[in-house]
C-alpha cells in the first residue's frame, strides 16, 4: 500500500526526517510514537502533500504511484486521507457542503456519477450514525466553534464520508474524552478493511487498547529507531521514549 | 448570464465573459455637453417643462463643481466633453410599443445576457425592465403588475403618464446638485426604472432592471426612483453588464428610494461591469449615488450590493432614517481584481427615535486590487435609543493587494449604542490545504472559502438569482435543518 525508503526532509533549512524507511501493507494498522516535535506530524503532513516541507531525498510510494509528484487534492482523490492533528476552521462554509464537494470529486475521479442529494443525505446519515453525532453539525461551519473532541470526531467523520485507501490519523485521540475515544475508535475500527490502511499518530497506549495496531514504530532522531508489534506500545508506556533512544541495539541500521 | 452570480470565487479568476459589443445601428450624440445637448435629451423625451428646468438648473451648479479626490481611488481627469450623452438603438427611433417591434438583435444580446425579454420565456415571477445604452428597450410583465396598481416603466414614460407622482418625489432624496456626479446626472440623466407600489400592496414579483452600456464613448447615465406606499413591500434587483473596450466608459447612475409608513424596499444589485483588463486598461467608470429615506415610521430600506465589475467602483448606498422605529440595512460584497479599485460604503444616517440600522460589509482583494471601506454612521440628536451595528471584514489574496477601512462615526445623541467590528484576514495557506486534502482542487478550495466569507451577505440575495443547481442545492440543504 504504502513504501517510505529513505525520506529525508528539511523545514527552513533544518532535517526534521532523516532516511525514514516505512511500510505498510494493505488492510494493516501501524501506531507510530515518538517525543514531541520528533517530526511526526511532518511525516504526516508530506505523505498528503503540504507546502513548506522539503524532501531532499528518498521517495514515497502509493499503490504503486510515486506519490511525491502528485499534487494534494489528487492524492486525497486517490484515496490518501489526513485527520489533522489540529483541524480548520472555515467560517461561513457548512460542514455537509464541503463534504459533498469532497466527496464528488472523489468519486468524479473515479469516473462515478455525482451523489444526488438524497442518496448523498442517506450517506451522511448513516455515517453521522457511526460516531454518533447529531444532525446539526451537518450545517455548522467547518469546525467553527466546535469543541477540541468536537473536531476530531468530525475528522473520522470525513473519513468515513471519504472511504480512503490511506488513512493517518494525526493524535487524533487527543483532546477526547473517555467515550468520544470510544465511539472515535469504534468507527476507526468499523472502517479495518483488507484494503485499507490506517497510520495512527499517538503518544497514548490507551487509544491503541481500542483499536488494535499490527505494528508500533518509534519515531526519533529523523527515523524509526525501534519497530515492535502492541506490546512494544506497553513498554514504551511503562519506561518512556529515554530507553528506547539510550538504547544502542534498537537504532536500525543506516 | 444571469446577473446573481453569487460564486464569487469562480468571478476571480475568469474572463470578463460579457465583454461583447451588439452590432446595432445607433442614434448617437456627438460627445460634449453644454445646454443644448440638454435641451436635446429633454425634446427626445418629450419631457414635461419643470423636468427641463430641473435639468438645466442642476447643469449649472454642476459647472462651479470639482470632481471630488477624497476617494481612496486613482484615474486620470475624466474629460465630459469627450462623452457622448444620448445613444439609442436606431430602431427605437419611434420607440417600440411591444417586444414584436424590438430588434431581434437586442432580443439576442439579453438572451446572451440570460434575461429572457418575452414574457412567455421570462423568468418566472420576474419582471424585467432592460435599458440599453440610453434607453429602455423592453418593460416584461408591466401588465400584469397594473392591474393591482404597480407601476413599473421607463421613467421616461413616467413622466408622460404619471407627471405629478413623479415630481412630487424626483430629486427629493437625493437633490440636484447633492455631490458632483449626481449633479451631472440630473442634468444629462436618459433612462432609468421607476417604480410605485401604492397603499398596502405586497409587490408579487420581483423587479429587475437590467443595464446595459454597449455604444462606444457612451456615458450611462440612468435615474432610478422607486416609491413604496404605505404599509407596501417591493424587492428589486438591478444588474448590469458592458462590452470589453479599451477606453473608460462612465457610468452615473442616481437611485432614489422613498419609503413611507410600514413600508419596506430591498434592494439588490449585482454589479458586473466590465471591470477593464489585467493591466488596467479600459473598464467602467461607477459613480453612483444610491439613498433611500425612511420617510414613515417602521419603514425599512436594505441594501444588498455584489460588486464585482468596474475599473473604479466609488458608491455608498445610504439610507435616511426619519420615521420613528425605522430600519436601515446594508450588505455588501465588494470584490476588486487586478487593477480594480472600489471605495465603497454607506451612510446610516439615523434621525427618529428608536431606528436602527446594520451594515455587513465585505471585501475581497487581489491580484493588485485595491478595496476600501468607507462608512458613515450619524446620530442626530433627536434620535433617542438608536443602535447601529457594522461589521467590515476583508479578505486578502496575495500580497500585491490591499483593503483600507475608513469608519466613520457623528453621535449627537448619548442614549445611541453604536458597535463596530472590523476583520482583516488573509486566504489561509492551511484552510486551503485543507480543502485540497479533502479532494477539492485549489480553485474549488478558492472559492469555497470566499464564498463562505461573503455567506452573510449573499443570503440576503433574492433566491431565485442564485446560479448553479449546485448552489441552489447547498442553499437548500443549509436550511434543511434549523
Ligand atoms: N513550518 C515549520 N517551520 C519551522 N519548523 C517546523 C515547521 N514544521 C515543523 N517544524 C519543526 O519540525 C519539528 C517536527 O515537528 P512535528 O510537528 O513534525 O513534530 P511532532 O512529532 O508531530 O510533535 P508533536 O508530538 O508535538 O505533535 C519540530 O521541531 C518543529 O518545530
Ligand atoms: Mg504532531
Amino acid at each position: 500500500m504504502l513504501k517510505i525508503s529513505k525520506l529525508t526532509v528539511t523545514v527552513d533549512g533544518k532535517t526534521i526526517l532523516n532516511g525514514l524507511d516505512l511500510e505498510v501493507g494493505p488492510g494493516e494498522v501501524h501506531a507510530i510514537m515518538g517525543p514531541n516535535g520528533s517530526g511526526k506530524s511532518t511525516l504526516a503532513n508530506v505523505i498528503a502533500g503540504r507546502e513548506g516541507y522539503q524532501v531532499t531525498g528518498g521517495s514515497v510510494s502509493f499503490l504503486g504511484q510515486d506519490l511525491l509528484s502528485l499534487a494534494p487534492e489528487k492524492r486525497a482523490r486517490e484515496g490518501v486521507f489526513l485527520a489533522f492533528q489540529y483541524p480548520v476552521e472555515i467560517p461561513g462554509v457548512a460542514n455537509v457542503y464541503l463534504l459533498k464537494e469532497a466527496v464528488n470529486a472523489t468519486r468524479q475521479h473515479r469516473g462515478e456519477e455525482k451523489l444526488d442529494a438524497m442518496d448523498f443525505l442517506k450517506l451522511v446519515r448513516e455515517k453521522l450514525k457511526l460516531l454518533q453525532m447529531k444532525e446539526e453539525f451537518l450545517y455548522r461551519s467547518v469546525n467553527e466553534g466546535f469543541s477540541g473532541g468536537e473536531k476530531k470526531r468530525n475528522e473520522i467523520f470525513q473519513m468515513a464520508m471519504l472511504e480512503p485507501r490511506l488513512a493517518v490519523l494525526d493524535e487524533t485521540d487527543s483532546g477526547l474524552d473517555i467515550d468520544a475515544l470510544k465511539i472515535v475508535a469504534d468507527g476507526v475500527n468499523a472502517q479495518r478493511s483488507a484494503d485499507r490502511s490506517v497510520i495512527l499518530v499517538t503518544h497514548y497506549q490507551r487509544l491503541l487498547d481500542y483499536i488494535v495496531p499490527d505494528r508500533v514504530h518509534v519515531l526519533a532522531g529523523g527515523r524509526i529507531v525501534r519497530s515492535g508489534d502492541k506490546h512494544l506500545a506497553l513498554e514504551l508506556e511503562a519506561q518512556g521514549y529515554g530507553w528506547v533512544e539510550s538504547d544502542p541495539s534498537t537504532v536500525s541500521a543506516a | 448570464m444571469n446577473p446573481a452570480v453569487t460564486d464569487l470565487g469562480e468571478l476571480v479568476g475568469r474572463e470578463y465573459k460579457e465583454g461583447f459589443v451588439t452590432d446595432i445601428e445607433a442614434d448617437t450624440l456627438p460627445p460634449g455637453l453644454n445646454e443644448d445637448v440638454i435641451r436635446f435629451l429633454s425634446a427626445k423625451k418629450d419631457e414635461p417643462d419643470f423636468v427641463l428646468e430641473w435639468r438645466l438648473d442642476a447643469f449649472r451648479r454642476w459647472q462651479n463643481m470639482k470632481q471630488p479626490n477624497w476617494a481612496q481611488v486613482r484615474h486620470a481627469p475624466i474629460d465630459f466633453q469627450a462623452i457622448s450623452y444620448y445613444s439609442a438603438p436606431k430602431s427605437d427611433a419611434d420607440r417600440p410599443k411591444s417586444l414584436d417591434e424590438i430588434d431581434p438583435k437586442l432580443l439576442e444580446t439579453y438572451d446572451k445576457l440570460g434575461i429572457p425579454l418575452e414574457e412567455q420565456k421570462a423568468l418566472a415571477g420576474i419582471a424585467v425592465d432592460a435599458v440599453f445604452d440610453s434607453v429602455s428597450v423592453a418593460t416584461t410583465f408591466k401588465d400584469k403588475l397594473a392591474k393591482i396598481g404597480v407601476i413599473f416603466c421607463p421613467l421616461s414614460e413616467a413622466l408622460a403618464n404619471h407627471p405629478d407622482l413623479v415630481r412630487q418625489y424626483l430629486g427629493s432624496v437625493v437633490p440636484a446638485a447633492d455631490n458632483f456626479y449626481a449633479a451631472l446626472n440630473s442634468a444629462v440623466f436618459t433612462e432609468g426604472s421607476f417604480v410605485y407600489i401604492p397603499k398596502g400592496v405586497r409587490c408579487p414579483m420581483e423587479l429587475s432592471t437590467y443595464f446595459r452600456i454597449n455604444a462606444l464613448n457612451t456615458g450611462q447615465f440612468e435615474r432610478t426612483l422607486i416609491i413604496a406606499d404605505e404599509g407596501s413591500y417591493v424587492s428589486y434587483l438591478e444588474g448590469c453588464t458592458a462590452p470589453m473596450r479599451d477606453e473608460n466608459q462612465l457610468h452615473a447612475a442616481v437611485v432614489e428610494l422613498v419609503a413611507l409608513k410600514d413600508a419596506q424596499i430591498k434592494y439588490s444589485t449585482v454589479q458586473n461591469w466590465y471591470p477593464g483588463d489585467e493591466e488596467g486598461r479600459g473598464g467602467i467608470y461607477n459613480f453612483v449615488t444610491k439613498r433611500g429615506v425612511c420617510r414613515g415610521d417602521n419603514a425599512k430600506i436594505s441594501w444588498t450590493q455584489v460588486e464585482t465589475g468596474s475599473a473604479i467602483t466609488w458608491k455608498y448606498p445610504s439610507v435616511l432614517l426619519e420615521g420613528d422605529s425605522s430600519v436601515g440595512e446594508f450588505y455588501s460584497v465588494a470584490l476588486t481584481n487586478h487593477c480594480q479599485q472600489a471605495d465603497t460604503g454607506t451612510k446610516m444616517v439615523h434621525i427618529g427615535r428608536n431606528t436602527s440600522s446594520t451594515i455587513i460589509s465585505k471585501g475581497i482583494s487581489a491580484g493588485r486590487g485595491q478595496n476600501a471601506y468607507r462608512g458613515l454612521v450619524k446620530v442626530l440628536k433627536g434620535a433617542e435609543t438608536a443602535r447601529n451595528y457594522s461589521q467590515c471584514d476583508s479578505l486578502l489574496m496575495g500580497d500585491r493587494c490591499g483593503a483600507h477601512t475608513f469608519p466613520y462615526l457623528e453621535v449627537k445623541n448619548p442614549t445611541a449604542t453604536i458597535e463596530h467590528e472590523a476583520t482583516t484576514s488573509k486566504i489561509g495557506e492551511d484552510q486551503l490545504f485543507y480543502c485540497r486534502q479533502r479532494g477539492l482542487s485549489e480553485e474549488d478550495a478558492v472559492s469555497l472559502i470566499v464564498n463562505g466569507f461573503c455567506k452573510e451577505v449573499f443570503r440576503e440575495l433574492p433566491m431565485e438569482f442564485a446560479v448553479e443547481a449546485q448552489k441552489l442545492l447547498s442553499i437548500s440543504l443549509e436550511g434543511a435543518v434549523g
